[in-house]
């Protein structure tokens, strides 16, 4: 199977690689995926209290190409949003954006799952009710 | 100057030998005929040139001529050898031993069996890869009409102590299968000398054609019967029928012609390379070999490269070298390698697996390129990995509770 070239691209030179540090109070952390599944994510956001707005995104991925182009690129559209916005980032829209194959959607599932797990870590840190979520379809 | 891209996954399949192009090309056009026309020249031809094909590929196993059975390959031949023997010797027994590592082609075709009123044991392999013979033994019933054991492995390339089986088998007077498909030009492989009273192999892992393979089936002592699995002409002594592939048999007894004489010395330059690559590759840290180190095919390796995934470490350099994952993500089914699960395992190492499979036209240089890309892609992508850190921090992985999806 060949890969979309954005895919390539966000593999070749992935964008915000990194670690926040977890213990500060508006950093946010979700870990998701499993070893045995061969996929396993881990997305930071540092919020921005005042504003609530996301000022820095950090990733790091166990996995395949498209596992690691997700969540790349969901570093990327994270900074600048609001966590409420950033909320709404729903799986499909990196689907389109990276062309992932319908045996890939699993990686943008899991990116979209990392998402929610930062934000809601964020918002119980900070006294904030957890959000609730459907469970992703495809897994 | 090295060429792009380079192939390192000879156990999938290998280019054929120029040698055997250049053998095989007469029979597309002139020498035609069908080796089954006994009444004109172009017939004879080609009956002729196909019993020439029959003695270089007989030879090469250490078997008479009247043994080989050509199929289209090594699925349809371990087919064969199956289902033939079950229907053959029905009458003596129903039950079949294996064992968990076997190809698709043995398994699924003994599941096939199960549904025909069939009983299968699949024996477990220890966590080199190696059938235990006493496993055999304690598996053996009085109902058991064959025992179906692979020579080499096609994913780490072991090889099984098939000669220690077929002596078990012989006491119990129980046929031994062998699918010799990876293990055959490679190593020496000799029905007699390692007892195999049926064994499948196939062109196209020995730098023949694609389509053209293969079953020995033993003449004597015991001779062995297998029904015909395909209706027709009743080629091939009435268990194969199908006009013969003339160009393919031909090239497949010229690549056995080949292997015959150039194995040995071909043997010892690749398991050198092998060696160089794989003590290389086994210096990175928390990098492991898969399978047994003394029982094995000279120009295999297989390593997990814990904490990277496979796919994404092969995405570094798949566009310069050729190898293969047991990664899920490689696979159709999403499930990581059943091999590699059934040497012990974790899913994890499963999924972070590389084979290698050298060839006849591999070289130091394209080793070297392989070393330099592999081990890079995997430094970078442990610096992009959380099981890395977490590693690193010390933290025991087994510890988390992951999220299973």
């Amino acid at each position: 199977m060949a890969y979309s070239e954005k895919v390539i691209d966000h593999y070749q030179n992935p964008k915000n690689v990194g670690t926040l540090d977890k213990s500060k109070q508006n950093v946010g952390t979700g870990l998701v995926g499993a070893p045995e599944c061969g996929d396993v994510m881990r997305l930071q956001i540092e919020v921005d209290e005042a504003t609530g707005v996301i000022k820095e995104a950090k990733f790091k991925t166990f996995g395949c190409g498209s596992a690691i182009a997700s969540s790349s690129l969901s570093t990327e559209w994270l900074k600048g949003k609001s966590i409420d916005d950033a909320v709404k980032i729903d799986n499909m829209e990196i689907v389109e954006e990276l062309n992932l194959p319908p045996v890939k959607i699993h990686c943008s599932v899991l990116a979209e799952d990392a998402i929610k797990a930062a934000i809601n870590d964020y918002r119980k840190k900070n006294g904030m009710p957890e959000l609730k979520f459907e469970e992703g379809v495809v897994h | 100057m090295l060429q792009f891209p380079i192939y390192l996954d000879h156990n999938a399949t290998t280019p054929c030998d120029p040698r055997v192009v250049e053998t095989m090309l007469p029979y597309f056009t002139n020498s035609f005929g069908n080796a089954a026309s006994r009444n004109h020249p172009f017939g004879w031809q080609a009956e002729e040139a196909v019993d020439y094909a029959r003695e270089q590929v007989a030879r090469l196993v250490g078997a008479d001529p009247k043994e080989i059975i050509f199929t289209s390959g090594a699925t349809e031949a371990d087919n064969l050898a199956i289902k033939g023997v079950f229907e053959m010797y029905a009458s003596k027994g129903n039950h079949i031993i294996t064992c968990n590592i076997e190809h698709k082609a043995v398994l699924d075709t003994c599941k096939h069996i199960e549904k025909e009123g069939g009983e299968v044991t699949y024996l477990k392999v220890k966590d080199n890869g190696l059938v235990d013979p006493a496993d055999v033994e304690a598996a053996i019933k009085p109902t058991t009409i064959l025992i179906a054991i692979m020579y080499a492995n096609n994913e780490i390339g072991t090889v099984m102590p098939v000669k220690e089986i077929s002596a078990i088998a012989k006491k119990h007077g129980v046929l031994v299968f062998s699918d010799a498909t990876q293990a055959v030009g490679k190593i020496p492989v000799d029905v007699n000398k390692d007892g195999i009273d049926l064994m499948a192999f196939t062109a196209h892992k020995m730098y023949g054609p694609k389509g053209v393979g293969a079953l020995y089936v033993r003449r004597k002592t015991p001779r062995v019967k297998v029904t015909a699995q395909l209706d027709g002409g009743g080629h091939e002594r009435g268990m194969r029928s199908g006009t013969l592939n003339v160009p393919g048999i031909v090239g497949f007894g010229k690549a056995c012609e080949l292997c015959m004489y150039e194995m040995t010395e071909e043997s010892a330059r690749l398991s050198k390379l092998r060696d160089k690559l794989e003590n290389t590759l086994l210096t990175i840290e928390e990098a492991y070999l898969n399978g047994d180190k003394g029982h094995r095919l000279p120009h295999v390796t297989n390593i997990s490269f814990k904490y990277v995934e496979g796919e994404g470490l092969m995405m570094g350099f798949n566009k310069n070298i050729a190898v293969s994952s047991g990664s899920a993500c490689t696979s159709a089914s999403l499930e990581p390698s059943y091999v590699l699960k059934a040497l012990g395992l974790g899913d994890d190492l499963a999924h972070s697996s590389l084979r290698f499979g050298l060839g006849r036209f591999t070289t130091e240089e394209q080793i070297d390129y392989t070393i330099e890309q592999v081990t890079n892609t995997a430094n970078k992508l442990r610096e992009m990995s959380p099981l890395w850190e977490m590693y690193k921090e010390g933290i025991d992985l087994n510890t988390i509770e992951w999220a299973h999806h």
